[in-house]
């Protein structure tokens, strides 16, 4: 590797599209989310810079520490969080059809960061020492081992298409040929889904619900680490997002090829093309979250393992057997 | 999760005693539960009440009538009417006083829109309750228009004051009939909207039936009033059973419904939302002529009266002995939510830790505004008054000017 290309790996992996960008994108999809959100409930909903001041209000409150908490997992399991997220998401193309850190394999490596979040969740609500935090780490995990297997297995459909373990590869097949979606909509619906709930949002709130557990795992949280926990949910709102984007919609792609273009020029029309299909997918989440009512974990067990592992499964068995008849 | 089918040894770790209340989000007003659960199951539940004691019966004791009238109006920010109309019957009742047929009519009038703000209410925080924000800001959105109706009936939005000993305090014009027929449209078209919602979206009705189970026996061992004896098929309502202010003349029907669960508590109280708003209707249409007041005389002879009301939540009952003077001599308030707290402890055991917060719904948050305000100048020497009217252009202005809302006609 000579100089200028560790120097732009750096900007890549650090500016952009990287943590900097990641940032300033999340707080836009917060409002975003929650600017939808409001308008669907008719109301007026946050200006513009409502969740940096958020953020910058949080970082400026009182840390508050239970007693008879072990220090070092409550201090930096916000911080795992944080990192685990900002790690997947240099492996999806935000521009052109591939990006430079990407490898064969990757897909697994996103699939399984993005899980690690709820996992922290769970060893958040466990370490927190209440009642209510307890019951939401239970439900968190519970919820957990519901939405992860259809989701995987979603996203195992492209890669089965594709014929590759490699998110860049999945964009890049996309850019000569039909989007996913269109071959697989029952896949693109099942990982929205599951998407809702690996967020906790309505109607899966479950881990979380406010009325109920007042807040689940969180709820001994104040201050910087709360502010570090809500910026990483925002960030697994959109990893996740331009994930599905990447794997169904063409991530960067626009449906022809953009070769003739200068590289300057193919860039920023594939990132417009990423933004508009992550925000279309942050609007079907909004969507869902004002549409429905939350479920109990009961009923979000038995509809998990019912339609949404058995759907996810046939969408497989349909995939395999397409792939036999298209060469 | 079956907790039955535990071992003994995950059985221990499952089990755990969580407290809701008496500060809680699920809970607008306090009250103290101390839940044990195995898992997700409620095991068993203990109530504790009475975090909030005021002293309005023992002040109601040291004020004449009058005076009185006010202080109990108070006792509740959602049944205002309801607490100060059932107080008012009672002590005619005792001075023998019969109120004229007008201020009768404008009694129930404001009472059944008190009803319907309440059930509007209700419908709002049972969504929030089950995580439907949504349908929360829709219901409050539209209760605007009830509230807006009590305002210019009344004068208030909250403590409406409409009653005064022998009568009514305020009487009715053609103007604000019109006007409240017009939004009365409106609303039941809105709630048939909301009735049809909750009774067939699926997330909805999933989280409302067969949740807080409560057999029609058990609903009359313990007592249960209102909306939630109706919605366990007890037959029960003092407005029919013992008619007082104009109810024998207006008809209407008593809704009750045989779920015995959340969903059959919704169910009567959308249906009695129906009702309530034709029934102002009938009663906005057939307001009988005549006086809206008589004096009545300063002190009442010894007696006891007990004074009973369908507020929105069912029975209210107020004890009210007069000893010759112009105070009352005891005075005891039962309220409709007393009744109903062990029904809501029959109702959760055996239940889910997530169905707490809408088998309890306790729903007396308490709202309010002011209605004018005085601005003052102090550069140039001048302060004026805003009524209502010209305060709520001023806000309906500004939103339309500065957030480009508007949601009127």
């Amino acid at each position: 590797m000579t100089e200028v290309d560790a120097w732009l790996v750096f900007l890549y992996v650090l500016v952009f599209p990287g943590i900097f960008f990641l940032l300033g994108y999340s707080f836009f999809a917060e409002w975003f989310d929650r600017k939808m959100y409001a308008k669907m409930q008719n109301r007026v909903g946050p200006p513009l810079v409502q969740p940096l001041a958020d953020f910058i209000k949080l970082l400026s409150k009182e840390d508050i520490m239970p007693e008879g908490v072990e220090a070092k997992p409550y201090n930096y399991l916000p911080l795992f969080a944080f990192a685990a997220v900002a790690t997947s998401f240099i492996y999806i193309p935000t521009f052109m059809s591939s990006s430079p850190v990407g490898f064969q394999g990757d897909l697994l490596l996103v699939l399984y960061m993005l899980t690690l979040p709820t996992i922290i969740l769970f060893l958040v609500g466990w370490y927190s020492h209440n009642t209510f935090a307890t019951i939401g780490a239970y439900r968190a995990v519970s919820q957990l081992f519901v939405y992860e297997v259809p989701l995987f297995i979603a996203a195992l459909g492209p890669a089965l298409w594709t014929k590759s373990w490699s998110v860049s590869d999945i964009v890049s097949w996309q850019q000569g040929n039909p989007w996913l979606f269109l071959i697989q909509p029952l896949g693109f619906i099942i990982a929205i889904i599951c998407l809702q709930a690996k967020l906790e949002r309505i109607p899966f709130d479950i881990p979380e619900a406010e009325t109920e557990i007042v807040g689940g795992p969180l709820v001994e949280y104040s201050g910087r680490k709360l502010a570090l926990f809500r910026i990483a949910t925002d960030m697994l709102m959109v990893t996740g997002a331009s994930l599905i984007g990447a794997l169904y919609l063409g991530g960067p792609s626009v449906g022809f090829s953009l070769d003739s273009l200068p590289f300057w020029a193919a860039g920023v029309i594939g990132f417009v093309a990423f933004l508009l299909k992550t925000l279309l997918i942050i609007f079907l989440l909004s969507f869902i979250r004002a549409a429905f009512a939350r479920l109990r974990i009961d009923q979000m067990t038995s509809f998990g393992w019912k339609w949404l592992a058995s759907l996810a499964l046939f969408q497989l068995f349909l995939v395999i057997g397409m792939r036999m008849v298209v060469p | 999760m079956e907790a039955s089918g535990l071992r003994p040894e995950v059985r221990k770790l499952a089990e755990m005693t969580i407290p809701i209340g008496p500060q809680h989000p699920a809970l607008k007003e306090p009250v103290g539960f101390m839940v044990n659960v195995e898992g997700e199951r409620i095991k068993s539940l203990d109530l504790d009440v009475s975090y909030n004691h005021r002293g309005i019966e023992k002040g109601v004791e040291q004020r004449d009538f009058n005076q009185s009238l006010y202080l109990i109006e108070r006792i509740c920010g959602i049944c205002s009417h309801a607490h100060a109309t059932n107080f008012a019957k009672g002590i005619e009742e005792l001075m023998n006083l019969e109120i004229p047929k007008r201020a009768s009519y404008i009694r129930l009038i404001v009472g059944e829109l008190e009803r319907i703000h309440s059930h509007y209410l209700w419908v709002g925080v049972a969504g929030h309750e089950i995580g439907f924000d949504t349908l929360f800001m829709y219901t409050w959105r539209d209760r605007e228009l009830v509230q807006d109706l009590l305002e210019i009936i009344s004068g208030n939005r909250v403590n409406y004051a409409i009653n005064c000993l022998g009568g009514v305090r305020r009487d009715l014009n053609e103007k604000t009939i019109k006007l409240a027929l017009d939004h009365l449209k409106k609303l039941g078209e809105r709630a048939a909207y909301y009735t049809q919602l909750a009774t067939t979206e699926e997330t909805m009705v999933d989280r409302l039936s067969g949740v807080g189970k409560l057999p029609y026996e058990k609903a009359k061992s313990l007592g249960s009033v209102g909306p939630t004896a109706r919605g366990s098929g007890v037959d029960s309502d003092v407005r029919r059973d013992d008619p007082y202010l104009a109810y024998a003349e207006v008809p209407f029907k008593v809704i009750t419904a045989n779920n015995c669960d959340v969903l059959g508590r919704t169910i009567v109280r959308a249906g009695e939302l129906a009702q309530s708003i034709e029934m102002t209707k009938w009663a906005l249409e057939n307001l009988p002529p005549g006086e809206i007041k008589k004096a009545p005389p300063r002190s009442a002879p010894p007696g006891e009266v007990i004074s009973r009301y369908e507020a929105p939540r069912g029975e209210l009952v107020h004890y009210i002995k007069s000893n010759n003077t112009d105070k009352a001599d005891r005075f005891g308030v039962r309220t409709p939510t007393m009744a109903n707290w062990p029904s809501v402890v029959e109702g959760l055991t055996g239940q889910n830790i997530a169905d707490i917060p809408i088998v309890v719904a306790a729903i007396d948050p308490c709202l309010s505004c002011t209605s004018r305000t005085t601005f003052v100048d102090i550069d140039r020497h001048k302060s004026w008054v805003w009524n209502w009217d010209e305060l709520r252009n001023y806000s309906i202005r500004w939103y339309k000017e500065n957030k480009g809302i508007y949601w009127g006609d």
